[in-house]
């Protein structure tokens, strides 16, 4: 360029560049800072609101009470608010979603990573991910209507509402959120790392099995933690088909109430605001709120701890 | 087959063609690899060295598009054939990369994967294999009081050397390299050289390098491609000194490349 050309270039950039205010530069980041805090009061709100009003709860309920085998808050006489059958209905209809979970989940992620062709990951992916887009009422009326009904041909005693049936299809909802997770867990560990393996005269299966999993350990632990975590705080599945009995029991084949399940029965009209069993939904919820967090922290924790560094 | 013949050939490779899908990358190479000499090949980027080492222990099959044509003969028998494990034949012909690649393991761990997996379970057979084989790559010394550190925490020369010895310590015929020190600092370098010059009494070696320097220092003989095709191959001083084809003697003085 000539020289008075790129001369004139310069002067304009240095003129615009002493000009230019920074406003922008300094305004912006406040205004990020407004949007992101949002989520944080939400939560902050969420929290204080449970904890002030369970303090009520436990005002009337003695802490010995709440953890006791008898729920019965629509006795009029004498209500109680014993919490673990709920607790039984959300452990077990939790325990049996993650069985079905996670070992198809972590096959279907498997054979995504590894062994799918380019064309077959590329259809199979978005084809689960749906699964994960169908909303849970679908789920609670396909599990009641559809596998229950099967099921109560293999299971003579089974009842009409029970834990098994929301339990399986639960787990069938949780299996895009395992695979897809444990996918990208298992498809970030660097090529060259199954090179090395095939170079030492590994097979494809050795390669994933004592390579690629271990490699990816935490993230595929992390995506179980989270996985149970969707479990314990799932609604309407369990509500509409593992009925409401209060009962503290272990047989599976009846019906079980989780804590999402009481949750939305109160709700939907007999707690008059102000009773103590209004108030039995804020410490329910307490304590639903405690077990998502625990298992998120224990994710994080899972993931940092085995994170084999590479 | 002739024992005779079994010492002195390697490898023999005659006609060997290779595409990427429709793009030909390899064409018509002919080349033998003798017992304990150190091959380097050479070349532009581009020009098919790495795929041609990666063709020696079918490796570059992992790419599902590639197709090849011809045969290499390795101690005689064609690698090509149907009745060949490529397992079988990457424990004979073991691979060290560009970037050093440890698992994220042990450095213990890291050398014993290979004889792990192919069966050797004994404790103490596993501890010997780890120190001959981290002794023979030169690195026994540094990390003989740290067995049980993650890999990840040595430097990238020592991790190249790891790998190195990761690849000796399933026992194997063959070592190719591909670019090994391209990752690698000037004194880690250094030390992969020297490291290669004693291997070569007891391995062959071929050895991708960008540099026509290592090739110069580390080589018996020199192979140099140009767009998929092997344009000379001959004694390393005298392909130097005294280059045949003129493409050979521009890209050697720099005219290219």
């Amino acid at each position: 360029m000539e020289n008075e050309k790129s001369l004139q270039i310069r002067n304009v950039i240095q003129n615009n560049i002493k000009q230019r205010g920074h406003r922008a530069d300094r305004l912006m980041p406040v205004v990020f800072l407004m949007l992101a805090s949002i989520s944080i009061f939400t939560t902050a709100g969420i929290v204080l609101i449970l904890v002030t009003d369970s303090i009520h709860f436990f005002s009337d309920v003695p802490i010995k009470d709440f953890f006791s085998t008898r729920l019965a808050p629509l006795n009029a006489k004498n209500p109680e608010f014993g919490i673990l059958p709920l607790i039984n209905g959300t452990l077990f209809t939790s325990l049996i979603a993650m069985a079905v979970a996670i070992p198809v989940g972590l096959t279907a992620a498997i054979f995504l990573s590894e062994f799918a062709s380019e064309k077959i990951r590329r259809v199979v992916k978005p084809i689960m991910e749906v699964l994960a887009g169908i909303p849970t009422i679908v789920y609670g009326f396909f599990a009641y209507s559809f596998v229950t009904p099967i099921l109560m041909t293999l299971i003579p005693n089974l009842g009409a509402k029970n834990v098994i049936s929301p339990g399986i299809v639960m787990g069938i909802m949780i299996i895009p959120m395992v695979a897809s997770l444990s996918e990208d867990a298992m498809s970030s560990v660097p090529k060259a790392m199954r090179e090395g393996a095939y170079g030492l005269g590994s097979t494809k299966l050795e390669v994933t099995l004592k390579v690629v999993i271990p490699a990816a350990i935490s993230g595929i632990l992390a995506s179980f933690v989270l996985a149970i975590s969707r479990a314990i705080g799932e609604t309407m599945i369990v509500a509409i088909a593992s009925g409401s009995s209060k009962n503290f029991t272990f047989d599976l084949t009846q019906s079980m109430q989780t804590m999402t399940g009481y949750i939305v029965e109160f709700t939907s009209g007999d707690a008059a605001s102000g009773t103590t069993g209004y108030y039995s939904l804020y410490a329910v919820g307490l304590l639903l709120f405690l077990f998502t967090m625990l298992m998120n922290l224990v994710a994080q924790y899972v993931s940092r701890k085995f994170r084999e560094e590479y | 087959m002739n024992q005779q013949h079994k010492s002195e050939t390697v490898y023999e490779v005659k006609g060997l063609n290779l595409w990427y899908g429709d793009d030909q990358a390899l064409k018509d190479i002919n080349l033998k690899i003798g017992k304990n000499e150190v091959t380097a090949i050479i070349g532009p980027s581009g020009c098919g060295k790495s795929t041609f080492i990666k063709t020696l222990n079918r490796m570059i099959e992992n790419i599902p598009i590639v197709r090849t044509s011809g045969e290499i003969l390795y101690h005689g028998d064609n690698i090509f054939d149907k009745t060949v494990r490529v397992e079988e034949l990457r424990t004979k012909v073991g691979m060290v990369f560009q970037k050093p690649n440890p698992f994220p393991k042990s450095i213990f761990e890291n050398v014993v994967y290979g004889p792990k997996i192919h069966g050797i379970k004994d404790k103490a057979l596993l501890m010997e294999i780890a120190e001959t084989s981290l002794k023979s790559a030169a690195l026994w010394d540094e990390v003989k009081d740290r067995l049980n550190d993650n890999a990840y925490g040595l430097s990238g020369g020592q991790q190249q050397r790891l790998c190195i010895a990761r690849a000796l310590a399933v026992q194997p015929d063959v070592i190719l390299m591909d670019e090994p020190t391209s990752a690698l600092d000037p004194i880690a370098t250094a030390k992969i050289e020297e490291l290669i010059d004693t291997l070569k009494e007891e391995y062959t070696i071929a050895i991708v390098t960008h540099s026509m320097q290592q090739a110069g220092r580390i080589s018996d003989k020199t192979a140099f491609f140009l767009m998929g095709e092997l344009i000379e191959f001959d004694r390393t001083e005298v392909l130097f000194s005294n280059p045949r084809d003129k493409r050979t003697e521009d890209y050697i003085t720099g005219r290219f490349g």
